[in-house]
């Protein structure tokens, strides 16, 4: 089969690899319909993320047509129409019982690795390091999806896999975000970036009821996308405006209420000689995040707000403003995606037309057009926003 | 996942006291080293408080600058009877008596030079510094080989412990199948309990390497504990306590693995070695992180880049994260 992989710092590329197999009674094998390249692909792209090795097949955002069942696997039956979720859970461990399922605590078996670097092991996800396990990932046009009794969702509707595609992934980690910051009635949320995550955190605060959303960003295409189609009421380009002063002035000084970091690790600054101490020190690596939008955000964030956080960090940061934290008695909520517990109320939310998650497609490429979709949404080329690709 | 015993609720049992007393026997790598110490000791000391007399002994013209050398090589001598017995594992002081010994050969050499100096007993001393040269370089060439986890203490001990999320008597009767125990112990081949109620352990080592054991249980604890302790002649002798212990709330079971290995000697000490590598702990980690999704999963989990399920030797060595050759299979 075709299939994109990583073969080092900005390097991918597109070859022809064996197909996957059934390799436990608990696997099913999907035909993959559509895929998308991710904020967090990036990442390794960029060369961020350590334990990746040339030849590994990269994509976490899948969908398709079941093609092989295990034996253990009631739940699908061949030609069902699936998306998989990015984290792989088994369903038995504590964790996934407690609906943590992106903590499981079985579904990585390089689990040691992990440790290592974070004391305990998160869970396995697809196309996404060896630290987490090892497999491969969804830009291809097969994958193994292991747990398969447990992850992927039926969709058996006629929607086009443009509105449920990112059930996968953005949307439900979007829509976790706002669900973290506890929303109340008069509720103002600020949102930090507005890639695909940021445009679904915004979409997915408006639906839980939040009175008003701003969001900040650099690039005026992403910004015009939150308010044109996300719903954001406020906009801050970041290198136009001081955040801080601004998000007082549209808050009457309170700030706001809770602040969404949809950036991650590879933030920017506004100010050329902070971005470049932290781009130096990231680029060293001895700093393995640049986390200039959390900093940002727990400054901004009301006394006794909520910070959620769902941009993707790896390791360290410095300079980390604790002393506003913890002297504005901030309530800090993070994770990966617990994505299974949001398949079926975001689809049914899908269905009821209250959202078309559709919103953030700017390209369709095909499979072999991989690599340079990578490009063009890494360098935010004709205004890119979201790449979906069929292979 | 854990490595130290630390138990959910305090009537929880200690686990350490049960475990069964291991048979020890003496490395041959540690008498040398400690035979060499003493003789470092046993040069250094009259060497410094009494140059004189060392330097009619080996036959060197007694005057005021031998005598200073003999003071400095003395001190040297004391140097290293401190290292080697100040240190677990003295390679480094070893390969030093080995540097201090050319240097020696070195002096008398120069001595040999000098017309009135040569004596038998020159030649005497330069004959004994050569056997004790070869005897510091076979010890230090052992200890270098030996892993730093095995030579650290006379045996070496691995703890490790998981919760699984299964009642402590399914736990415990898993377990007691020992029938089951190569599902999840990596190096495990086969497990034979006969009608005497010993056992016989059959395991692979790195290329391939067959190793034998018989053991016996020594303690039994329905739904708490399972001692077991190797019998004489194993070719890995250890001992070793599984408990399992109720986890607070609805979390199921703590289970606590706590082995002792015998000190390393001869062919056991090098298998044992190169089984566990550089962290004995981790192999014990990764059959208890195994153990856990064979309960909880029904199987070991596994991916493209770690297609064998957790292993140790995959943390280091991954391949690459797409579906495996079809030949392969």
């Amino acid at each position: 089969m075709r299939a994109n992989v990583w073969s080092g710092r900005n390097r991918v590329q597109v070859e022809n690899v064996p197909d996957p197999k059934i390799m436990s009674s608990r696997d099913a094998i999907v035909k993959i319909s559509s895929t998308a390249i991710c904020g967090s692909d990036l990442h390794m792209y960029d060369g961020y993320m350590p334990t990746m090795r040339k030849g590994d097949i990269l994509g976490h955002e899948f969908m398709g047509e079941v093609v092989e069942t295990g034996r253990d696997v009631g739940t699908l039956s061949v030609g069902d129409r699936v998306v998989v979720p990015f984290p792989i859970a088994c369903g038995n461990c504590n964790a996934c019982r407690n609906e943590m399922y992106s903590v499981c605590e079985n579904s990585n078996p390089n689990a040691g690795l992990a440790e290592k670097m974070m004391g305990h092991s998160p869970c396995g996800i697809f196309g996404y390091t060896h630290m987490l396990g090892g497999y491969a990932g969804g830009q291809a046009e097969y994958a193994r999806v292991p747990f398969a009794d447990v992850g992927p969702i039926k969709i058996e509707n006629d929607l086009p896999d443009e509105k449920v595609l990112f059930l996968s992934d953005i949307f439900p980690t979007g829509y976790m975000g706002a669900e973290l910051c506890d929303i109340q009635p008069g509720d103002v949320i600020a949102v930090w970036g507005a890639g695909p995550v940021g445009q679904f955190a915004i979409a997915s605060a408006k639906l839980l009821g939040a009175e008003r959303v701003i969001a900040i960003d650099r690039f005026g295409y992403r910004l015009a996308m939150a308010r044109d189609e996300a719903g954001a009421d406020d906009i801050i380009d970041y290198e136009q405006a001081d955040v801080l002063a601004t998000l007082n002035e549209m808050t009457g000084g309170r700030g706001p209420d809770a602040c969404i970091d949809a950036v991650g690790m590879e933030g920017h600054h506004s100010h050329v000689a902070l971005h470049a101490y932290d781009r130096v020190k990231h680029a060293a690596r001895m700093e393995t995040d640049r986390p200039h939008a959390l900093r940002e955000a727990i400054v901004s964030c009301r006394p006794g707000g909520t910070i959620s956080i769902i941009g993707a960090y790896g390791g360290m940061v410095d300079k980390f403003p604790i002393g506003a934290a913890v002297n504005k008695s901030l309530t800090f909520k993070m994770g990966q995606c617990h994505v299974h517990r949001y398949l079926r109320p975001l689809l049914d939310r899908i269905e009821n037309g209250e959202i078309d998650p559709s919103f953030v497609i700017t390209h369709k490429l095909g499979l072999d057009d991989t690599p340079r979709g990578y490009e063009m949404f890494k360098n935010k080329e004709d205004n890119c926003e979201k790449v979906v690709l069929k292979p | 996942m854990a490595t130290s015993t630390t138990h959910g609720n305090g009537s929880a049992p200690t686990l350490p006291d049960a475990r069964p007393p291991l048979p020890r026997a003496p490395s041959p790598e540690g008498e040398i080293t400690r035979f060499l110490g003493w003789f470092s000791l046993g040069l250094g000391v009259p060497q410094t408080l009494a140059p004189g007399r060392v330097n009619r002994l080996i036959g060197v013209r007694d005057d005021a600058s031998s005598r200073i050398w003999q003071r400095v090589v003395g001190v040297r001598e004391l140097a290293a009877a401190a290292g080697i017995f100040g240190r677990p594992r003295p390679a480094g002081w070893l390969w030093a008596r080995v540097a201090g010994d050319i240097k020696d050969l070195a002096l008398l050499g120069v001595a040999w030079r000098n017309q009135e100096q040569r004596t038998r007993r020159l030649a005497a001393a330069a004959a004994s510094v050569a056997g004790i040269t070869a005897v510091d370089a076979f010890a230090a060439a052992r200890m270098s080989r030996l892993p730093a986890d095995v030579t650290k203490d006379p045996s070496f001990r691995v703890k490790a412990s998981t919760t699984v999320r299964r009642g402590p008597d399914e736990l415990y009767a898993f377990w007691h199948d020992f029938a089951n125990l190569p599902r999840f112990m990596a190096h495990l081949e086969a497990v034979e309990t006969r009608q005497d109620g010993t056992s016989h352990w059959r395991a692979t080592g790195p290329a391939g390497m067959k190793l034998e054991w018989d053991a016996e249980i020594v303690s039994d604890r329905p739904g708490e504990l399972i001692a077991w302790r190797t019998l004489p002649g194993a070719e890995v002798v250890h001992s070793g306590i599984v408990g399992f212990v109720r986890a607070p709330g609805e979390r199921g079971t703590e289970v606590h693995v706590d082995i002792e290995y015998a000190p390393p000697a001869g062919k056991a000490g090098s298998i044992i070695g190169k089984l566990f590598g550089e962290e004995p702990e981790l192999q014990v980690r990764d059959d208890l992180r195994r153990f856990k999704q064979v309960i909880e999963t029904g199987e070991i989990v596994r991916s493209d880049g770690t297609p064998e399920g957790t292993e140790a030797r995959r943390l280091v060595a991954q391949r690459p994260a797409r579906p495996l050759e079809r030949s392969s299979s």
